[in-house]
C-alpha cells in the first residue's frame, strides 16, 4: 500500500474516471526532464491511435501544475489537437495565469508534423536508383565534356593573347603536384619494381627462365605499370586536393566573386591547374619508371644474384624505344582526365561540408576509373597500329 | 523578488583575455541577475563576442573568475559541466548550424542527445520550436545551405532554445532579420523570459531590442565595462562612446518614431 502511494505521488497525471467522464489533473513539474514520462502517461490514458467512442470528452485540469516549460506546453497542446483530429475533445481548465501566455505561444506554434514518406517497395526502389544512376552517369559525362570544352576555350584565349597566361599560378601548382609529389612517387615505384622482379625470379626460376624476368620487368614497367601507378597516385594526391580547394572556394562564394569581377574562373583557377598536371605527370611517369627499373635491378642483384652489368645488358636487348613511347604518350592524356574530373567535381560542391567530402571521394574514384579505362583504350589502339 | 537574493546567474570578476601582445579584455567584472535580460553593446572589435565566448568557455582567460549558476567552469566536475551545458543555450553570430543536417534535425539533435523522448515527440518539439521563431513548415526539411541568412539565424535561435535553457547567450540575435521579424523576436524573448524565468546575456546592436527587452545594458569600451544600468541610465552616463551610441542620429530617429507612435 505504501509503495502504491509513492508511485501515485510520482505520477504527473491523476486520472478520475468516476463521473462517466475522464478528468485528468496535471501535477508537479511539466518540464523537459519529465516529458518522456508524461508522454507515456498521456498515451496510456488517452490511448493514442485507438479509435474513440463517439463524442469522447476529457478534461485536463492544470490548477496543480508547478512548473511548465515549452515541453510541457507542447504535450498539452499536442494532446488537445490530436484528440480533436480523432473526433473527441480535451478541455483544458484552470490554467495558472503565470503559464497562460506560454501555453498560448506554444498553441499558436503547433503544427502537425508532415507525415513520414510513404514506404516504397524494394523493386521500385532498386529500379528508381538504377534510373537515377544511369541519368547521373550521363549527366556526369556531359559535365566533363563541358569542362573539357571550357578549358580548351580558355586555352585558346591564352594562345591568342599569351600575356593573359597565369604563369605564377601555373608554376606554383607545378611545384605542388610535381616537385612535392616526387619523393613519394619514387619510393612507391621503386618498391613496385622490386616486387615485380622478386615475384618474377621466384616463379620463373622453376623452369629456368630467370633471364626473361628482365624482359618482363622492362616491358611491363615502361608500357603499363610505371605510368599507371603514377597516374593513380596523382589522382589520389593532387586530384583530391584540387577538388577540395575548388569546392571550398565554391562554398565560400569565392568563385562567384571572381565572376562578378569579370574574370573567368576557368582561366584563373582551372587552366593553370590542368596545365601543371599535364606537364608534371609525364615527368613523374618517366622518373617513376626509371625508379621502378632501378628497384627491379636491385632485387635482381641482391635477391637473384644477377650482376648489374648483366641486368643492364639484358635490358638493352629486351626493350626498345617503342616500349618507352607507348608508356609516356599516355601520361599527358591521363593528366588531362585527372585534372578535368577533379575540377569539375570541385565546382559541383554545394553548401554543406558533407557535399565537399562526397565530391572529393567522387573525384578520386572517377579519375582512377577513367585513367584505367583510358589505359585499356590505348592498349587496343597501340595493338592495332602494331606498336 | 526572492530570486534577486540568490547568487547571480552569471558572475564575472576581473577577467583578462588577450591574444599574443594584444589585451582585449582588461579586467571585466559583471553580474547578471537571475531572470534578467542584459544587453551588451560596444564598438566593432571591442571584444563583446570575446567576452561571450570566454564566459561559455570557448576561449581561455589569463586571469579572473567566471561563475555560471555559482559554478566555476574551471573547477567543475564533468557532471557539473554537462548539467550546466544542458541548462545553457548559445546562439552563435553566424548560426553555426550543422550543415549535413536539415533544420528539423538540427533542433532534434540536441534533444535526442539529452532527453529520452519518442521520435514523434522530438519531431513535434522541433517543428514547434521552428514555428515559434517563424520558420514555416515547408522549410523545416531544408538544409542550412538552402536557407536564407535571416532563416539561418532563426533556426539557430530555435536550436539555442531547443532544450529550454535557463541561461541563454545570444550573439547578435536580430542582425540579419527584417525589422518585423526582429520585433517578433523581441516579443518572443520577453514571453519566454517571463514564463520560464530565462536569464539572457545578449550581445546586440539593435537599439529597438535594447529599448524593448533589455532590463539593463552594459557598455564595453577599452577592455572594460564603461557603463552599466538601464537604457535611460546608460544614455545619460558620462562615457562619450555610450552617449554617442544612444544619442546618435539612428537613436534619435528611433526616439522620434517612438514618440509619434505613443502620441
Amino acid at each position: 500500500m505504501l509503495t502504491e502511494t509513492a508511485a501515485v505521488d510520482q505520477l504527473h497525471l491523476h486520472v478520475d474516471q468516476s463521473g462517466g467522464q475522464t478528468v485528468m489533473r496535471a501535477v508537479g513539474a511539466w518540464v523537459a526532464e519529465s516529458a518522456a514520462v508524461i508522454e507515456t502517461e498521456f498515451g496510456l490514458v488517452l490511448g493514442h491511435g485507438a479509435p474513440l467512442p463517439a463524442e469522447h470528452h476529457a478534461i485536463l485540469d492544470l490548477s496543480r501544475i508547478e512548473k511548465l516549460d515549452t515541453y510541457g506546453a507542447l504535450l498539452i497542446t499536442s494532446a488537445v489537437e490530436r484528440m480533436r483530429t480523432r473526433g473527441g475533445t480535451l478541455e483544458v481548465l484552470n490554467v495558472p495565469t503565470l503559464f497562460a501566455s506560454l501555453l498560448q505561444t506554444v498553441g499558436s506554434a503547433w503544427q502537425e508534423p508532415p507525415p513520414p514518406a510513404a514506404q516504397v517497395s524494394i523493386v521500385a526502389n532498386v529500379l528508381d536508383r538504377s534510373r537515377s544512376g544511369i541519368v547521373g552517369a550521363g549527366r556526369d559525362l556531359l559535365v566533363l565534356l563541358d569542362m573539357l570544352g571550357a578549358t580548351a576555350h580558355a586555352l585558346a584565349a591564352v594562345v591568342a593573347r599569351p600575356a593573359t597566361f597565369r604563369s605564377t599560378s601555373t608554376v606554383h601548382h607545378l611545384d605542388r603536384v610535381g616537385l612535392q609529389a616526387l619523393p613519394i612517387v619514387l619510393l612507391i615505384t621503386i618498391l613496385i619494381g622490386g616486387i615485380i622482379a622478386q615475384q618474377g625470379f621466384f616463379h620463373f626460376r622453376k623452369f629456368g627462365a630467370d633471364e626473361y624476368v628482365v624482359d618482363m620487368v622492362g616491358i611491363l614497367v615502361l608500357r603499363e605499370i610505371g605510368v599507371l601507378i603514377v597516374a593513380i597516385m596523382v589522382a589520389g594526391r593532387s586530384g583530391s586536393s584540387y577538388t577540395a580547394e575548388l569546392g571550398s572556394m565554391k562554398m565560400r562564394e569565392e568563385i562567384d566573386a571572381l565572376r562578378t569581377m569579370g574574370l573567368d574562373p576557368v582561366a584563373v583557377l582551372i587552366l593553370p591547374r590542368v596545365i601543371a598536371l599535364v606537364i608534371a605527370l609525364p615527368i613523374l611517369a618517366f622518373l617513376g619508371s626509371m625508379s621502378a627499373l632501378l628497384g627491379g635491378g636491385l632485387v635482381a642483384w641482391l635477391y637473384a644474384g644477377m650482376s648489374p652489368e648483366i641486368f643492364i645488358a639484358r635490358l638493352k636487348e629486351a626493350i626498345t624505344l617503342t616500349h618507352f613511347q607507348v608508356g609516356i604518350i599516355k601520361a599527358p592524356f591521363m593528366a588531362l582526365v585527372i585534372g578535368i574530373v577533379a575540377c569539375a567535381e570541385g565546382l559541383k560542391v554545394k553548401g554543406s561540408s558533407e557535399s565537399l567530402g562526397l565530391q572529393t571521394t567522387a573525384s578520386v574514384v572517377k579519375a582512377i576509373f577513367l585513367v584505367i579505362v583510358l589505359d585499356g583504350l590505348f592498349a587496343i589502339f597501340f595493338a592495332s597500329i602494331g606498336m | 523578488m526572492i530570486q534577486e537574493t540568490l547568487a547571480p546567474a552569471i558572475r564575472v570578476r576581473d577577467v583578462v583575455v588577450g591574444f599574443g601582445q594584444r589585451v582585449v579584455l582588461a579586467g571585466v567584472s559583471l553580474d547578471v541577475a537571475r531572470g534578467e535580460i542584459l544587453g551588451f553593446v560596444g564598438g566593432s572589435g571591442s571584444g563583446k563576442s570575446v567576452l561571450l565566448r570566454t564566459i561559455i568557455g570557448l576561449l581561455p582567460k589569463r586571469s579572473g573568475t567566471i561563475e555560471i549558476d555559482g559554478i566555476d567552469l574551471e573547477r567543475a566536475t564533468a557532471e557539473q559541466t554537462l548539467a550546466l551545458e544542458r541548462r545553457t543555450g548559445v546562439l552563435f553570430q553566424h548560426g553555426a548550424l550543422f550543415s549535413s543536417l536539415t533544420a528539423r534535425e538540427n533542433i532534434g539533435f540536441a534533444i535526442r542527445e539529452h532527453l529520452r523522448l519518442s521520435e514523434q515527440m522530438i519531431d513535434d518539439i522541433a517543428i514547434m520550436k521552428l514555428a515559434m521563431v517563424g520558420i514555416k513548415r515547408k522549410d523545416v526539411d531544408k538544409y542550412p545551405a538552402e536557407l536564407s541568412g535571416g532563416m539561418t539565424k532563426r533556426v539557430a535561435l530555435a536550436r539555442a532554445l531547443a532544450l529550454d535553457p535557463e541561461i541563454l547567450f545570444l550573439d547578435e540575435p536580430t542582425s540579419g532579420l527584417d525589422p518585423i521579424s526582429a520585433g517578433e523576436f523581441d516579443v518572443l524573448l520577453r514571453t519566454l523570459q517571463q514564463t520560464l524565468g530565462l536569464t539572457v546575456f545578449m550581445v546586440t546592436h539593435d537599439l529597438e531590442t535594447l529599448n524593448a527587452v533589455c532590463d539593463r545594458v552594459a557598455v564595453l569600451a577599452d577592455g572594460r565595462i564603461a557603463a552599466l544600468g538601464t537604457v535611460v541610465e546608460v544614455k545619460h552616463s558620462n562615457h562619450p562612446w555610450a552617449r554617442a551610441y544612444f544619442a546618435g542620429r539612428r537613436a534619435q530617429s528611433l526616439a522620434a518614431r517612438l514618440a509619434t507612435a505613443t502620441a
